[in-house]
């Protein structure tokens, strides 16, 4: 049986938590009363229902005809389809989640980090809902890459804090959020959007966020009669991929892949492919892989997918990586502006950059999944990424499918 | 250990509590760090040496600025420890205490890193994101070296949590009198400080220090009575970053000077 976090929050010999004194306490009562609700039917049932009514959910599972005649090789791929979900990612899943949870604990503040801004966006509105005063922290790059996503917040009464420290971009928004929780851990609880960050966060979102592989596995056997081959999720921090991985992971059979961003190549500086290319290292209050120096100073990141530039991974994908459960991979920018394309085209949705990895990572390996059912995580929609690859394909003509 | 021990013993017996005082290694470069830190010699009783690190999220802006001199200026953690060996030459009977964010030691190797700052002439480890349940190991391998781990306990330490904190820690208890972060600070709750290390000292029995935004001498004569010693760091790496050397003279001369009753 798989049964991980052990009782110190550990994976194997990962996850854990370092973080400052200050916080343990706030820590211990966020997993008494995690542990609580997990059992209470009443908030399960409320939780239950608001993903049903308010969220969407359950999403589909579509199998993408297009798209597996555009692979040939036999393949038949399956699209989870959490672009559908309100707020257009699986984000909200987790936010909404831990938003009810945070109400339950009377905690009225919340605090997010945000990267491109959905996890941000998704925090807001599930604050909006709620009735929480929300404050997202961003940095400060972020913040002029995803204008509208700064307005999106602000729209649904959060309180952007523009980062201006250190590289500016996701690892120091997490950082201010961290410094935020430290000074006002009394009365605020920060919904953290990764799998990633100390003991419980990563069991939380993970658990949060299994509601994918639960519906998928359903989905799948009714749709096929049988599991899946492969899953595929590209993995920044990786709460898409260990949602729907995790419901999947007694099932020995079925091969998981997480598709990091490679940018502009491994045997480059410039990506964000953690497990591909990093070190176990410890940050973010969490002992898992890291993309450091050898001096152990966290290095600067690239992905043209702002969700997946991070240079830190959640520890249960170090642990799977360990086990060898699931395989990590990488492809390029080019690859996954490529993939994007390719499914606009074929299949008529726009996937997000950071789903674009994991698209991609089957179009590049189609030789090789001749026959093979696969499922790949649709983590969201690419409305947001539109302008950006509009700039890209106007400057490198090459890279455009037609 | 016994430098640590010292220190606090022989202040003791005049009346006085030692002036604990904070810079970061390598700011803003190794060489005239180095000079910073022989002024800080010069009044405070013992030296937390910060080792640079990329995300050090326990620190305000102040300090965070100074990681990032450091780092700009090529810090790493031989160079800190070569700092560590030269400061130790200068003042060697001062304990030095190394601060530093974990994952650096980590990749260093956590025996290795021991064994090289014992020879540098390190007498104690602050690490700010490494609590008890973590430290266990680091705890004992520290103490085995005769070095003295030092261990935070904040506000929100349960009794049973600074019982704990109490078995793995050294010589002292770092008390933070904030739930925050570091920085400077108009002004403490220091009734609730004094009252809360009374509680820390009672449950634990190791001495016990006090940190995080004190910044100026009326800080220390205000909570004068129940803390082991005062640590100093925002308001000193203010002064380096402005380089105004003059004033950080004056105000150490002030710092210490508050510490004798």
């Amino acid at each position: 049986m798989y049964n991980y976090p052990d009782e110190k929050g550990k994976y194997g010999v990962f996850g854990g938590k370092y973080v400052p004194e200050t916080l343990m306490a706030a820590l211990s009562e966020l997993e008494e009363q995690y542990l609580k609700i997990k059992e209470d039917e009443e908030f399960q049932r409320e939780f239950r229902e608001l993903l049903k009514t308010y969220v969407g959910r359950p999403t589909p599972l579509q199998f993408a005809e297009g798209f597996s005649r555009y692979l040939g090789n036999d393949i038949k791929v399956y699209l989870k389809r959490e672009d559908l979900n309100h707020t257009g990612a699986h984000k909200i899943n987790n936010a909404l989640g831990q938003a009810l949870l945070a109400k339950r604990m009377g905690k009225k503040r919340i605090i997010a980090e945000t990267g491109a801004g959905q996890h941000g966006v998704a925090t807001a509105t599930a604050c909006a809902f709620l009735g929480l005063e929300c404050v997202v922290y961003m940095g400060e790059e972020d913040v002029y890459r995803q204008a509208l996503n700064v307005f999106r917040m602000e729209l649904l009464g959060a309180k952007v804090e523009v980062v201006k420290s250190g590289s500016r971009t996701l690892k120091d928004a997490v950082n201010e959020a961290i410094r935020d929780w430290v000074t006002n851990v009394r009365t605020t609880h920060y919904i953290i959007g990764s799998a990633v960050g100390p003991h419980p966060y990563p069991m939380i979102v993970r658990d949060f966020q299994s509601v994918i592989g639960k519906e998928a596995r359903e989905q799948i056997l009714e749709a096929e009669g049988k599991l899946p081959d492969v899953i595929v999720a590209c993995v920044g921090g990786g709460s898409n991929a260990i949602g729907i991985f995790y419901p999947f992971v007694e099932d020995k059979e079925v091969e998981f892949v997480g598709v990091e961003a490679g940018g502009y190549g491994l045997d480059t500086d410039k990506h964000a492919a953690t497990l591909c290319k990093g070190k176990v290292g410890v940050f973010h209050g969490a002992k898992s892989y890291l993309l450091q120096d050898e001096d152990g100073q966290v290095t600067p990141t690239h992905s043209v997918s702002a969700g997946l530039d991070y240079p830190g991974v959640g520890p249960e994908h170090s642990f799977f990586k360990e086990i060898g459960r699931a395989k990590y991979t990488a492809v390029t920018d080019e690859e996954a502006i490529e993939a994007f394309q390719v499914l606009s085209r074929t299949e008529g949705i726009i996937p997000a950059l950071e789903s674009s990895h994991a698209v991609a990572w089957v179009l590049k390996n189609r030789e090789k999944l001749s026959g093979k059912t696969v499922i790949i995580n649709l983590s969201g929609r690419g409305d947001k990424d539109v302008n950006q690859i509009r700039d890209i394909l106007e400057e490198r003509k090459d890279l455009r499918i037609w | 250990m016994e430098r640590i021990r010292n220190c606090f013993e022989k202040l003791s017996s005049r009346g006085e509590k030692p002036l604990i005082v904070y810079a970061t290694a390598c700011d803003p470069d190794c060489r005239r760090s180095l000079d910073v830190f022989k002024l800080i010699l010069e009044y405070a009783d013992m030296v937390e040496v910060g080792m640079p690190f990329s995300d050090p999220l326990a620190d305000g802006p102040t300090i965070q600025k100074a990681h990032e001199r450091a780092l700009a200026a090529g810090a790493n953690t031989r160079k800190v420890l070569e700092l560590v060996e030269k400061l130790r030459e200068f003042a060697p009977q001062k304990p030095i205490i190394l601060m530093g964010y974990y994952n650096p030691i980590f990749v260093y190797g956590e025996e290795r890193f021991i064994r090289d700052s014992a020879s540098a002439g390190v007498d104690g480890f602050i690490v700010p994101d490494l609590p008890p349940e973590e430290g266990e190991d680091f705890s004992r391998k520290v103490k085995s070296m005769k070095l003295s781990p030092v261990f935070l306990a904040a506000p929100t330490s349960t009794d049973e949590r600074v019982k704990k904190i109490g078995e793995v820690t050294g010589e002292f208890i770092y008390y933070v009198s904030v739930t925050g972060i570091t920085g400077e600070r108009d002004s403490l709750a220091f009734k609730e400080v004094e009252k809360d290390i009374q509680r820390i000292k009672r449950i634990s029995g190791k001495r016990t220090v006090v940190g995080f935004g004190i910044s100026k001498p009326e800080h220390i004569k205000q909570m004068y009575n129940s803390p082991d010693g005062f640590v100093v760091g925002s308001a000193v790496v203010r002064r380096v970053e402005n380089w105004d050397i003059e004033e950080l003279k004056e105000l150490l001369k002030g710092l210490k000077a508050a510490t004798k009753s």
